[in-house]
């Protein structure tokens, strides 16, 4: 058996790994040790949040899967921050658990080239550290030129419920036991990571009566630039919120140390955005209550997520914790929360394209690389698949500024940075945040992914379309002013809107705060543009300053991207360069200068000497 | 090397004229900008002459040389501001480049990129890492020891703040369905602000003083022969240091004393007359005078107020400094009646009956704000740590404007980021994920 590429694991990184290095005409299989988990989401019910909405926007952009199928499978949708500016918005929906896989394997059945098979993979096949393939835990030998592991939190991983600890991937799923010790044996550094996940309660058990309701928006959105709206907006679930009380903190007091956490059964690190209830309590002891948040799992089964009350208590203390809750008195919990510990590798081992510097032709993605969400992971995957398939056709990788998507911070993090607990996205991690919208990720990106091959044609054209309706709109706003008669006069008077001294063109007035293009449209006919264009034009105009400041840093920064850093420079060789910097460059072997100025205990110094040696060893540029 | 870099290239405090050089793309549009003449079709290794303008203020009488590149020390546009105002007006000159869009060089820079333009050879090179690894080092020490307890205080409260709310707006954001969490709103973010922002500009306004406090005044008397000069300089210093008589031309040399006004270091400069003479040992001290004046932080001109104003008081009252003069009227005690054509601060005293000399340092007193120098306080005293707090001080400022325009909070944050990195930079912290860890410390959030 022969494939360009595989694809291990079929998570949120593997099929987007797997459906775009297919797509990209490689002959793909993707390797599954459960076909049905395919897709899988094993945490909370909801693709997007705050800034990974704007990942999934960038997935999509770059030709990913991962919003057409949320926008197929969610059953209540919201913008969040819409009220914030404009660089902080970001969708999040509740997603289908049992829906989002089955329009997922849809999407990767009907992608050419591509092949499902189950199998758990234990080795992989390496000559001359380069990798030539994968070995099952049967003994089948499957060849390819390249190979992207993307083993979610498979790698040697077990569950811990107060002091029980049970080796076996998320929901009694099999671990792989000997992948991450090949790893191991192949030079990389294993981590050991530890995520958890709350108890999942029946809903007819739960007396909703006294939950505070939430609802979905009451305006349409998608995630995919290429699908309007697929659902009725005045047909989405509830959600529902729930409060911790004086009991419940008791109860939790009380069993500390029964507790997987305090009691000191695990091992690995957890993430500080997703603390357990009990560190919660903890921590924030002077807090009267916590907020949790039940969502329906799916509208097929009987299931709620109870978010915020992740635990590592044994089963009794979470019955009794539950059952302090208001609303879930006589809840019947049809899943115990639990702590997942997992391997993973030190990022700083993977360049930025995701191919490990180990081992040739080898990738990695998802929570192996020390990241942890659903949409960090497909962001990842895609990467992965793209950069095989370049890697495969002899073609320079696609690397993702920081100043141009959300992925690209991502990754340059991980690359540059390591992790010390698993790495969730976060508006505040991205500098050029204002310029990294959720409007503008296709403006952004998919001229890069129609580059390098990743998208169809008729994407690329849509996005041409939408550009040149824009420079349309701008040139209409400018040519037309807005005249001051008795009637407009009085129309902004009658709406607060202060009157102009004269007659202003339309793209001068938006600047003003009060007025938008809602209110524009009062005076002048805009219906030959969309709300995509009209919207996207309003930004630029209404923050156009900050907008301007951000577009001057980013220049400056792309200016030291531009300045590479040789593959083979000996680090060793440079006289007068700090020794903790040394070691730095030495081990993550920064792209260009700009990374290298980045990594910490790298200082300015560091950096002139860098430089000074570049050009007596490499010459002139 | 995409900015522009400058710094004051000649020793500091040593010689008459300082020079600033000026290396990078901007040169010639940032000093353009500053200059009172147009420059931008000035022909390359030419010299201008010309003011330095601030606001239609001139700072200093300069001479300008403009070098165009490629035929530079680094290969770069490179201007040269020959300045002849004395230290304090030259770091005036330095600050204002750098208010215009010049960065500070780091040590060696000039040189780096000399060798990184391809200007200097291999050897040269080497040499210039070990000396930027050696300046580096020490001016990471001086840095730090420059800055006192109180100010380091002052700026990590000012940060501290700022902080929390960054991370609080951050909540806000990437966890909005925590509706728990305190929101800040438009209001409550000026609220908190204002504040920061008024303690920000005394830190601005202690950077002038912090010179002042580290570096103390210097006030060069000046005047015709004999008309009390050193006996002024004697009574302030309560000690016969100059040789006093009669005769005219007894000052050749200097000289110098020390004196504390309200606990400010204050260099008195007795010089000689400024006069023709044909002595070469007396023309020497002349031309030294001259010096002292441009070097001085206020020049006290002494006039006889027995002897009608001649030629010789008329030609230095034109010459001296208009913008750091006050003049003593001597010999009050046999005045004759006259108009003295000035707009100069003027004291009437004596130095026999030690009449006018208290109202005189009061003068100097009042003259430099100096009772309202917190000794308590170490301020700012470079001219990097006075860019960096006029960037932190315009980023907050400039917050506070936007959000009256009504740019959303979040936005209004880069500003807060902004302010917070300079103030960082001043301190030496630079750690990137402050907000984050922040973020989690703060707030309870998370599945």
């Amino acid at each position: 058996m022969n494939y360009d590429i595989i694809v291990v694991g079929a998570g949120h990184a593997g099929c987007e790994a797997a459906h775009i290095s297919a797509f990209m005409g490689h002959k793909t299989l993707l390797l599954t040790s459960n076909i049905a988990n395919l897709a899988d989401m094993p945490c909370n019910p909801s693709i997007g949040g705050s800034a990974k909405g704007i990942i999934v926007r960038e997935i999509d952009a770059l030709g990913g899967l991962m919003g057409k199928v949320a926008d197929r499978s969610h059953f209540q949708i919201k913008m969040l921050n819409n009220s914030k500016g404009p660089a902080v918005r970001s969708l999040r929906a509740q997603a289908d658990k049992r829906i989002y896989p089955q329009v997922m394997r849809k999407y990767l059945d009907e992608t050419p080239n591509l092949e499902l098979r189950q199998g758990m993979v234990e080795d992989l096949i390496i000559e001359n550290a380069k990798v030539c393939g994968v070995i099952l835990d049967d003994g089948t030998k499957i060849n390819s030129k390249a190979v992207i592991l993307t083993t979610g939190t498979y790698l040697n991983a077990n569950i811990l419920i107060g002091s029980e600890n049970t080796p076996s991937g998320p929901h009694g799923e099999k671990r792989s036991n000997n992948l991450s010790f090949k790893l191991k044996e192949l030079g990389f550094n294993i981590k050991r990571l530890k995520t958890g996940t709350p108890q999942r309660i029946k809903a007819s058990s739960i007396d909703f009566s006294k939950l505070k309701p939430e609802l979905g928006d009451d305006e349409n959105w998608t995630f995919s630039f290429d699908n309007g709206p697929l659902y009725d907006k005045n047909d989405q679930q509830k959600c529902y919120l729930v409060y911790t009380n004086a009991k419940t903190h008791q109860i939790i007091k009380d069993n500390l140390k029964k507790s997987a956490m305090y009691g000191g059964y695990a091992t690995g690190v957890g993430p500080r955005y997703c603390p357990s209830i009990e560190d919660k309590i903890v921590r924030f002891a002077d807090k009267e209550r916590h907020q949790l948040f039940l969502e329906p799992e799916s509208l097929y089964y009987d299931e709620w997520y109870l978010q915020g009350f992740s635990t590592s208590m044994p089963r009794d203390v979470q019955e009794e914790m539950v059952h302090s809750l208001d609303g879930l008195e006589n809840a019947i919990i049809s899943k115990y929360a639990y702590a997942i510990e997992y391997d993973a590798i030190d990022p700083m081992q993977i360049n930025a394209s995701l191919e490990t510097k180990v081992i040739t032709n080898l990738f990695t993605a998802g929570q192996i690389n020390g990241t942890s969400g659903y949409e960090e992971a497909a962001g990842q995957g895609l990467i992965a698949g793209i950069n095989a398939s370049l890697k495969l056709e002899n073609k320079e990788p696609l690397i993702l500024k920081r100043s141009s998507a959300y992925i690209g911070v991502l990754i340059d993090d991980l690359v540059l940075k390591g992790i010390t607990d698993p790495y969730r996205m976060l508006t505040s991690r991205a500098e050029f945040r204002l310029l990294l919208r959720h409007d503008n990720a296709d403006i952004r990106l998919t001229p890069l992914a129609y580059e390098k091959g990743a998208i169809a044609e008729e994407k690329y054209t849509r996005l041409k379309d939408k550009l040149t309706n824009i420079a349309r709109l701008k040139e209409v706003l400018k040519t037309n002013h807005l005249k001051i008669t008795p009637e407009t006069k009085k129309f902004l008077e009658d709406n607060n809107i202060s009157v102009p001294a004269g007659n202003y063109s339309y793209d001068i007035l938006l600047k003003r705060p009060e007025f938008n293009m809602k209110i524009v449209e009062r005076f002048l006919d805009l219906s030959a543009f969309n709300e995509d264009v009209k919207n996207q034009v309003e930004i630029e105009y209404k923050y156009e300053g900050y907008i301007k400041n951000a577009l001057k840093e980013k220049e400056k920064l792309d200016k030291m991207e531009e300045k590479k850093i040789p593959g083979d420079i000996d680090y060793n060789k440079i006289k007068n360069m700090a020794s903790e910097a040394r070691q730095k460059l030495s081990i993550i072997r920064p792209l260009t200068i700009a990374g290298a100025s980045r990594i910490s205990g790298v200082n300015p110094t560091d950096i002139s000497i860098l430089l000074i040696y570049l050009k007596k060893e490499y010459g002139k540029k | 090397m995409e900015d522009t870099i400058c710094a004051i290239a000649t020793s500091l405090g040593v010689g008459a004229i300082s020079i600033i050089r000026i290396s990078g793309p901007q040169a010639i549009e940032i000093v353009n900008s500053i200059f009172s003449r147009d420059i931008r079709a000035m022909a390359s290794h030419t010299i201008k002459y010309g003011h330095i303008v601030s606001e239609n203020e001139q700072i200093d009488e300069v001479l300008l040389m403009l070098m165009k590149a490629p035929k530079t020390y680094t290969k770069e546009d490179i201007i040269e501001i020959n300045c002849h105002g004395g230290l304090n007006t030259t770091n005036k000159v330095l600050e204002l480049l750098l208010k215009n869009g010049c960065r500070l060089a780091e040590p060696g820079e000039f040189t780096k990129r000399a060798y990184l333009n391809g200007r200097i050879n291999l050897l040269e090179a080497e040499a210039v890492g070990e000396l930027i690894k050696a300046k580096s080092d020490s001016k990471r020490k001086l840095s730090l020891n420059q800055l006192g307890g109180n100010l380091t205080k002052k700026i990590v409260n000012i940060r501290d703040m700022l902080l929390s709310l960054m991370a609080n707006i951050e909540v806000n954001i990437d966890y909005p369905e925590y509706t728990d969490n305190l929101v800040i709103t438009k209001n409550l973010l000026k609220n908190k602000l204002t504040p920061i922002e008024q303690e920000l500009k005394s830190l601005v306004k202690g950077a002038k003083y912090g010179r002042i406090v580290n570096n103390g005044l210097k006030v060069a008397i000046v005047g015709k022969p004999n008309v009390g000069k050193s006996s002024i300089l004697n009574h302030l210093l309560d000690e016969e240091k100059a040789i006093v008589t009669d005769i005219a031309g007894t000052t050749r040399d200097i000289i110098e004393g020390t004196i504390s006004l309200n606990g400010i270091e204050v260099t008195l400069i007795d010089t000689a007359g400024i006069h023709e003479t044909d002595d070469v040992v007396e023309s020497l001290g002349v031309q030294k005078s001259k010096e002292s004046i441009s070097n001085a932080d206020v020049v006290l001109l002494v006039l006889d107020g027995a002897k009608p104003i001649d030629e010789e008081d008329a030609s230095l009252l034109n010459t001296v400094p208009k913008d750091k003069t006050i003049i003593f009227v001597n010999k009050n005690d046999s005045l004759i009646e006259q108009q003295i054509a000035t707009d100069l601060p003027i004291v009437f005293g004596n130095t026999k009956e030690l009449n006018g000399l208290d109202e005189l340092k009061n003068k100097l007193i009042e003259y430099f704000d100096i009772n309202n120098i917190n000794k308590d306080l170490t301020y700012l005293s470079n001219a990097r740590q006075t860019d960096l707090i006029n960037k932190a001080s315009t980023a907050l400022r400039d917050g506070l404007k936007n959000l009256d325009d009504g740019i959303p909070v979040d936005m209004i944050e880069s500003n807060l980021k902004s302010c917070f990195d300079y103030l960082g930079q001043i301190i030496g912290d630079t750690y990137d994920e402050a907000v984050i860890d922040r973020l989690f410390q703060d707030f309870c959030v998370g599945k």
